[in-house]
């Protein structure tokens, strides 16, 4: 027992020593990484790898578990003998966290992903002559900021909305053609506790859009850049509201349990949400189509981006994926079934609405691109699509704007 | 069979088991570094050294463009802790919680502890360890969304209450209070159960053969007995509630924990929920540093 105790001392020693090696392996690791642009975009596809793993919005990669018969992942495996795993992500962080991972092939970015991903060396350019349905989608989604970085393509436009305004129709009255029933305090204060707001930075830009309308001395252009002044007024708005929310949401199917409990009443939300509560018969609305969905001071956005991981593990099955996600029949069936405007013009013909309306067991609505103003660039300026937040103002202010750390931190404050 | 040469004869050959045997035979130090090795290796390398890495990483930075982290030592995100107020409001309020539901479960758990050490018949002491383990056996989740649901507006709690002009908290602080509360009476009930066994029943017949009325027994007596048990339990509760994230954003997504700003920032800005995540250790240390000295860790 004595030259056990003798020895005992080592333990503590070897305990510091295997800290300290650790500390130099965790120090060691990691130092690659960053800068993309020496990638090059694959020149050829060659034969499909077998699988493939992408990140998808809810809604965008249906393979018939959701809703029986709401399928277009199977077909592609079938074509393709690529056996589909899919990941659904709830925000746009969670979408590059994942991405890192090295786990992934693709993702359905938006644009508060697309840079950020781009920037870091995640993901790689994309040949588009390699996906021949890109030639037919539409122009004004084509070499946007968001999907085009220093002239290259990192990515095929995938389709565009904008962020809704929900509210349930037995609670909320007067009907709301405005963020200000959650937006002004004094409006908000009625349905304290029942108010359903995204839980992102991202929001920020939501006030900021509403502030342009109400408050036009705070000169705000763009609320995505935003100077000290224009952010601590859009910051401060949220502040006021945080009492009267209920619930900050990033995982979608509680937001749907909450609007059919009644306990969220008003608040804002996706296409997936509006349509599930719709076909599951809780008395919601949203601006109609007459309005174009969006309240009176137009409303933030998306507009998303199929784009490949830079050391994918199955880059000729993403290749595919990204030419059958954007063809026509495809396209037709996930715009009805998310309630979105389309990046493929071809999936508006009348024919292909339909016959994916039967598909989907939907009452037929060729009218469908209209309604959702897909070959309308006026409508989409007011919608303001989802973008990192820079320093870089990109106007004449120079670098004084808020970056997207200041925008996290403040999310914090603003939830309290 | 060769059984010549055992003494004289050229060293035999070994085979590899007895050569390891005699390796450790007599060397009471090998023995004892053989068989901590692996679990040694394990605390090290697996346990304390993902803490060490996150608390390097909270001397980072992360690029806003990229989200990538810069890896250059800065002391920026404990200012930013120290000066932006909202930090502190959410570690008290943490705290706060995880204290109150402390002291709820404590006063829950000592009476259902003392029923079943010092009153119920064997059968009926054993039929109530089975209650109050039974929680245990399904899912935390279920029980965080089964209160969920019941804490809904029009839900079994206002049901219940409705007829008596109360009505459901709903989901804030009080219902975060209500859920933690539940969850971990176990981890309470348990050390007080232990603890009180341990306290000899001659005790207390001595106590009344002295002349001390119940109430004074429990106060002299019992109470300072099966105190460390309390505190023993209390480590459970409060480091459950401490750490808890699940729980507040199932129950009152609008009320911040430290777990949830964690969770956020740690896609956000990793090395800010990292510098975070140092308060509950430091909380958690100065705790146990207390327990300690109340006589706790026996108990556990």
């Amino acid at each position: 027992m004595s030259r056990l105790r003798a020895r005992s001392a080592w333990l503590p020693a070897g305990i510091v020593g295997g800290l300290a090696a650790t500390m130099l392996v965790i120090a060691g690791c990691g130092g690659g990484g960053g800068g993309g642009s020496s990638t090059e975009a694959q020149k050829s596809i060659g034969p499909g790898e077998g699988h493939l793993n992408i990140i998808c919005w809810a809604g965008y990669c249906e393979n018939g578990s959701t809703t029986k018969g709401v399928d277009w992942i199977t077909p592609f495996e079938k074509q393709t003998g690529c056996q589909v795993n899919v990941k659904v992500a709830g925000t746009s962080d969670e979408m590059v966290d994942l991405m890192r991972t090295g786990q992934y092939d693709g993702v359905s970015a938006s644009g508060n992903a697309t840079a950020k991903l781009v920037d870091g060396g995640d993901v790689a350019p994309v040949n588009t002559a390699l996906v021949p349905n890109y030639k037919t989608i539409f122009a004004d989604l084509k070499d946007q900021p968001y999907n085009t970085f220093n002239g290259i393509n990192y990515g095929i436009p995938h389709g565009r909305g904008a962020n809704l305004l929900m509210w349930r129709t037995d609670k909320v009255h007067p009907t709301p053609t405005s963020w200000s029933v959650i937006l002004d305090p004094n409006q908000a204060k009625k349905y304290a506790g029942h108010i359903s707001v995204y839980d992102d930075p991202i929001y920020i830009a939501d006030a900021a859009v509403y502030l342009k309308a109400h408050q036009p001395s705070l000169g705000i252009t763009d609320p995505y850049e935003l100077s000290s002044d224009q952010f601590n007024a859009a910051v401060n708005l949220l502040k006021q509201q945080h009492p009267y929310v209920g619930d900050y949401w990033s995982d979608f199917t509680k937001q749907i349990n909450l609007f059919t409990s009644g306990d969220n009443q008003v608040g804002t939300t996706w296409q997936y949400q509006y349509f599930t509560l719709l076909a599951n018969k809780v008395p919601v609305a949203a601006p109609g189509p007459s309005t174009g969905f969006v309240p009176t001071e137009g409303a933030t956005g998306w507009s998303d981006t199929w784009m490949i991981a830079k050391n994918a593990a199955h880059p000729n099955c993403m290749y595919k994926w990204m030419n059958y996600v954007t063809s026509a029949p495809v396209q037709a069936q996930i715009m009805q079934w998310f309630g979105e405007a389309p990046a493929q013009s071809k999936a508006c013909d009348a024919a292909t609405v339909t016959a994916a309306d039967k598909q989907l067991g939907l009452p037929p609505d060729p009218k469908f691109c209209d309604e959702y103003h897909a070959a309308d660039p006026s409508f989409w300026k007011r919608v303001y699509f989802w973008r990192v937040p820079l320093a870089d103002c990109g106007d004449s202010r120079g670098s004084t704007c808020k970056d997207y750390n200041d925008w996290a931190a403040a999310w914090t404050q603003i939830k309290g | 069979m060769e059984a010549a040469g055992l003494a004289a004869g050229p060293q035999r050959r070994k085979s590899a088991g007895r050569r390891l045997a005699d390796f450790f035979h007599g060397h009471r130090w090998r023995q004892v570094a053989a068989l901590l090795a692996l679990p040694l290796a394990w605390l090290v390398v697996g346990y304390l050294g993902s803490l060490f890495g996150m608390l390097i990483s909270a001397f980072w930075s992360v690029d806003p463009l990229s989200g990538k982290l810069i890896k250059t030592l800065t002391l920026d995100n404990f200012n930013e802790l120290r000066s932006t107020s909202v930090y502190h409001t959410i570690a008290f309020r943490t705290i706060g919680i995880a204290a109150t539901v402390t002291v709820t479960d404590a006063v829950i758990a000592f009476p259902i502890a003392f029923y079943m050490a010092k009153i119920a018949s064997p059968s009926g002491k054993g039929a109530l360890i089975v209650a109050v383990l039974m929680p245990l056996w399904s899912f935390y989740l279920v029980k965080v969304y089964a209160w969920q649901t019941m804490l809904a507006t029009g839900g079994v709690i206002d049901w219940a209450l409705n007829p008596i002009g109360l009505s459901s908290p709903g989901y804030g602080t009080t219902s975060i209070w209500l859920v933690e509360s539940y969850l971990w009476l176990p981890y309470m009930v348990l050390p007080i159960y232990a603890g009180l066994e341990r306290i000899p029943d001659t005790l207390l017949s001595a106590s009344e053969d002295l002349g001390a009325k119940p109430f004074r027994t429990f106060r002299r007596v019992i109470l300072p007995l099966a105190f460390p048990a309390v505190v023993a339990g209390s480590i459970f509760t409060f480091s459950l509630t401490l750490g808890d994230y699940i729980t507040p954003s199932i129950i009152s997504p609008s009320t911040q924990f430290i777990g949830n700003v964690v969770f956020t920032q740690h896609t956000n800005n990793l090395p800010l929920a990292s510098a975070f995540a140092t308060v509950p250790i430091v909380v958690m240390v100065i705790y146990l540093l207390i327990a300690r000295r109340l006589g706790a860790f026996e108990h556990l």
